[in-house]
């Protein structure tokens, strides 16, 4: 079962990394960019085919090491094929 | 005082360490493999500087969930002194024994210059030997030291005293929250700090102002 995992750093934390992609979308010629948050994407491939189990897996991978909770949060999305 | 020094693969500031503690405390302290699940008998247990795992993830993350951190963990609930330094900072913050994290720093730049650090708690195991409020000179060395918690975990590090160094005369060179450049824990065993006290230990490489953490280690296990 594969399993998609956003991480995004939660509302008023500040990114300075975002912020340097911005000005330079603005550089390039788009003026019209409002704002840019920079993240992160995993996709694990996770030997379950009970999905419940899976995802409750994948939650707890999130939690303990994918994402840290201080300043992010994080978006499962699971295959079910 | 015995000392252990946890090498990570990446790490590049243990041998800097392991001189300073052998230097100042004038006993040859243990290097310890991170593949390692126990730690011999020690007083202190640092985590040293550097980039472990090429900060994969985020800075610290990967290195905080290595074989050896199980008995740091364990070693913190016995009341062992623990310090991490820079890389080992951001270990102790991924490994939940510190509060937050140290994020990029605000302008996006690795940073490599002296600071002026602040004394902001003089009472701890690690700083006994400084005045309050004192002002010295100390490297830092780093590209993730913005120090970030939430308002309440602030408030309860203000309230309790446990902002251990600021960065003082407007040196503070990643934007951290209110100037922080090392807390410690409620306990007061486990401290972090981004600067490199163990580089500021020889008058030739510019000045000896660290030797005072590390004398008020050995003064607090003796």
């Amino acid at each position: 079962m594969k399993a998609r995992i956003k991480v995004m750093l939660k509302n008023g934390v500040l990114d300075p990394q975002g912020k340097a992609i911005e000005g330079a979308l603005g550089t390039l010629g788009f003026p019209n960019v409002a704002s840019v948050r920079q993240g992160k994407y995993f996709e694990v491939d996770i030997a379950e085919s009970d999905a419940a189990k899976a995802r409750a897996a994948i939650d707890e991978m999130s939690k303990k090491l994918l994402a840290n909770t201080v300043i992010e949060n994080y978006a499962i999305e699971l295959d079910e094929k | 005082m015995k000392s252990a020094v946890i090498v990570f693969p990446g790490s590049n500031r243990e041998r800097d360490m392991l001189n300073a503690l052998e230097k100042i405390t004038g006993q040859k302290p243990v290097a310890v493999w991170h593949a390692e699940t126990e730690l011999p008998k020690v007083d202190l247990v640092v985590l040293p500087g550097g980039f472990s795992y090429g900060d994969y993830l985020r800075t610290g993350a990967i290195a905080a969930r290595a074989p050896i951190m199980a008995d740091v963990k364990k070693k913190s609930d016995a009341g062992v002194h623990i310090m991490g330094v820079c890389n080992g900072f951001q270990m102790l913050c991924e490994a939940g024994l510190l509060p937050g994290i140290l994020m990029r720093n605000n302008h996006l730049k690795f940073v490599c210059r002296q600071v002026k650090l602040e004394v902001a708690n003089a009472k701890t195991a690690f700083t006994n030997k400084y005045k309050q409020g004192e002002v010295w000179r100390c490297p830092v060395a780093h590209g993730d030291g913005n120090y970030f918690t939430d308002a309440d975990t602030l408030a309860r590090l203000e309230g309790e005293n446990r902002v251990v160094f600021r960065y003082a005369e407007g040196t503070n060179p990643n934007g951290s929250l209110n100037n922080i450049a090392g807390i410690i824990n409620a306990k007061g065993n486990v401290m972090g700090l981004m600067p490199h006290p163990e580089n500021e230990i020889e008058a030739l490489n510019g000045g000896t102002e660290g030797r005072a953490l590390f004398e008020s280690l050995l003064e607090a296990v003796a």
